[in-house]
């Protein structure tokens, strides 16, 4: 089987799920609106049972058993869309792909414009070389290394100026489909911690803390990792060809005894989006509880630490339907996706989820 | 909990009581990040830190302003990583010389509500969740006597403060058994700038000394104080 693209969202410049096609050929479309955290609808899929349901993602406590644990990615949204300008004065917009390195910023350069316009349509950025000087956020930086639109910058300024002008010039990385401007606080999740993550690690968005409260009255353990969410889409085709690029992960010591427990009483490792995956499944290969994940998932993938998946919601074609196979077989995420259309349940990463259990 | 490599954010912290209690979290080895909104007086408190070996960083802002929340909080994670404990130390009197209640701007009590009690409440929201994910952190809201005592003329402070303890316990109360310790305490009457607005002739030698409080504050972080506790410093014993 031919391996997919794994991106984090759906990608509705690239694939529009009106075009996606279900296995039988019917068309499934999902709303695109977003949904209040506290009002987000769930479908729960058999991961072994062939069940597909459909419920609030406030029963997810009775979901789940007592002795299951649940981990979340507590990476922090960064406002990583940046405004720069080239030596020669031709603007661009830097999109940070990873975490802040002390003065190293590395991301993807786009056009003059913004994000109204599809990221495959903007402007070409001007053409940065290791040792030009550029503006960038205000603050002189000097380019370290450029491999076509992937840079990597070196701010001139202490950290905390750094990261002064980074939350007040930055903003969070957003796509054509949604052009009002986000409040950084409309992307991150109840748990966010260091700013890591260049795109929300959005299937946490629905814990609100009623529910995180709620699954630990019920015996249900609730641990956290850090992984460094990339870009899902830079809208040049070889660049998003090879996404998700490498990614940082941290999973603390705490976390692995809290495997390590579940495992031992006989519960179950649900993760909270595919990040978690990757960092979960990235350390059971390369047996290091903090590093670069590598791993990239596709639909022959078999986890070795994830029982289950929290995740948004994606139309057959999308990358990520694809990806989920590697936890329900295709015709069940299908019948899932055409039980979401019928109730009009919404895709967009700010939409409703799915429970693969 | 232990002060040594905790990531601390302590708002207020430019001069009087914050200040004085960066500079001892930071001498006892805590990662200390400062809030307050004029970047110039905090630049210095931080040099002063640093010189003396200690880690301090520098977030200027606005607690009263809905869209500075996610940036301090953002930027003190960036700097420092995790944020184990918090000093909701930043509060505004409102228009000095102090008026009576009755002769309050409604928008001068609004103002007063949205940084003694808004304020604390949206950047609690923000850090609370890593803590207690983590399983562990204390938030500490500053109050004051005036929360207690109906005195003439405090109203929009004495207002804000009482809420603010209220805030406290029902924060403590939501949190009950995730790890995650709520204060509030009253450090009696300093010597400090808000002092001096707010009582311009009172005898200063009669008030306690920022540094002194400080020093009980940094002693009950490391206490077993339970959670949801109102602490009058003055007449608490470690």
């Amino acid at each position: 089987m031919a391996a997919v693209k794994f991106h984090r969202h759906a990608s509705p410049q690239r694939v529009p799920s009106e075009l996606a096609r279900g296995a039988a050929g019917s068309t499934i479309a999902l709303r695109t609106d977003e949904v209040a955290r506290h009002a987000v609808r769930l479908i729960a899929i058999g991961r072994d049972a062939d069940t597909v349901e459909l419920t609030q993602f406030a029963a997810l406590p009775s979901l789940l058993r007592e002795g299951d644990l649940v981990i979340v990615n507590d990476a922090a949204t960064l406002p990583g869309s940046l405004r720069g300008v080239s030596a020669g004065g031709e603007l661009f917009e830097l999109r940070l792909s990873g975490p802040v390195d002390g003065s190293r910023l590395a991301g993807v350069l786009l056009g003059a414009g913004d994000h109204k316009t599809r990221t495959e349509h903007r402007a070409a950025p001007p053409v940065l070389a290791a040792n030009d000087r550029v503006r960038i956020a205000g603050l002189d930086a000097t380019v370290a290394s450029a491999a076509g639109r992937r840079v990597e910058l070196v701010v001139r300024a202490e950290p905390d100026t750094l990261w002064q002008a980074l939350y007040a010039h930055g903003r969070a990385v957003q796509y054509a489909h949604r052009p009002e401007l986000l409040p950084l606080y409309a992307v991150q999740t109840a748990y966010a911690a260091r700013p890591w993550a260049a795109e929300m690690p959005s299937a946490g968005r629905p814990l609100t803390w009623d529910v995180l409260l709620g699954l630990r009255r019920r015996g249900i353990a609730i641990a956290q990792l850090t992984h460094a969410a990339g870009l899902s889409s830079t809208g040049d085709d070889a660049l998003d060809h090879a996404l998700p690029w490498p990614e940082r992960y941290e999973i603390p010591r705490r976390t692995l005894d809290a495997i390590e427990h579940t495992r031992a009483i006989g519960g179950r490792v649900v993760a909270v989006g595919t990040t978690v995956v990757r960092a979960l499944e990235s350390a059971a290969q390369s047996g290091s509880a903090s590093g670069i994940a590598r791993l990239r998932l596709d639909p022959a993938y078999r986890p070795h630490v994830v029982d289950g998946l929290i995740s948004g919601l994606h139309t057959p074609g999308e990358s990520h339907f694809e990806l989920l196979q590697a936890f329900a077989p295709r015709d069940r995420l299908v019948r899932a996706i055409e039980l979401a259309a019928a109730h009009g349940l919404s895709g967009h990463e700010l939409g409703d989820a799915c429970l693969i259990l | 909990m232990q002060i040594e490599g905790t990531g601390a954010l302590i708002t207020g912290a430019s001069r009087g009581l914050g200040r004085a209690v960066a500079e001892q979290l930071a001498a006892r080895g805590a990662r200390v990040v400062l809030v307050a909104r004029e970047a110039g007086p905090l630049a210095d408190v931080v040099a002063g830190i640093r010189a003396r070996g200690g880690e301090a960083h520098a977030v200027a802002g606005d607690i009263a302003d809905k869209n500075a929340i996610h940036r301090i909080a953002g930027q003190a994670q960036g700097l420092v990583g995790e944020i184990g404990l918090v000093v909701h130390n930043a509060s505004t009197l409102g228009p000095t010389p102090l008026r009576l209640l009755l002769d309050t701007e409604c928008e001068d009590l609004a103002a007063v509500l949205e940084a003694n009690l808004v304020g604390p409440f949206r950047l609690t929201k923000v850090l609370a969740g890593a803590m207690a994910l983590r399983g562990a952190g204390t938030i500490i809201h500053i109050s004051s006597d005036a929360a207690v005592e109906p005195y003439p003329r405090w109203g929009a402070y004495g207002i804000s403060k009482a809420a603010q303890d209220h805030l406290s316990r029902i924060l403590a109360a939501e949190l009950d058994g995730t790890g995650v310790r709520v204060l509030a305490v009253d450090p009696g009457e300093m010597d400090t700038k808000m002092h001096a607005d707010a009582v311009p002739d009172a005898d200063r030698a009669a008030l306690q000394r920022p540094a002194d409080v400080a020093a009980r504050l940094v002693a009950l972080v490391e206490s077993n104080v339970a959670s949801g506790a109102r602490v009058a410093l003055p007449g608490w014993q470690p």
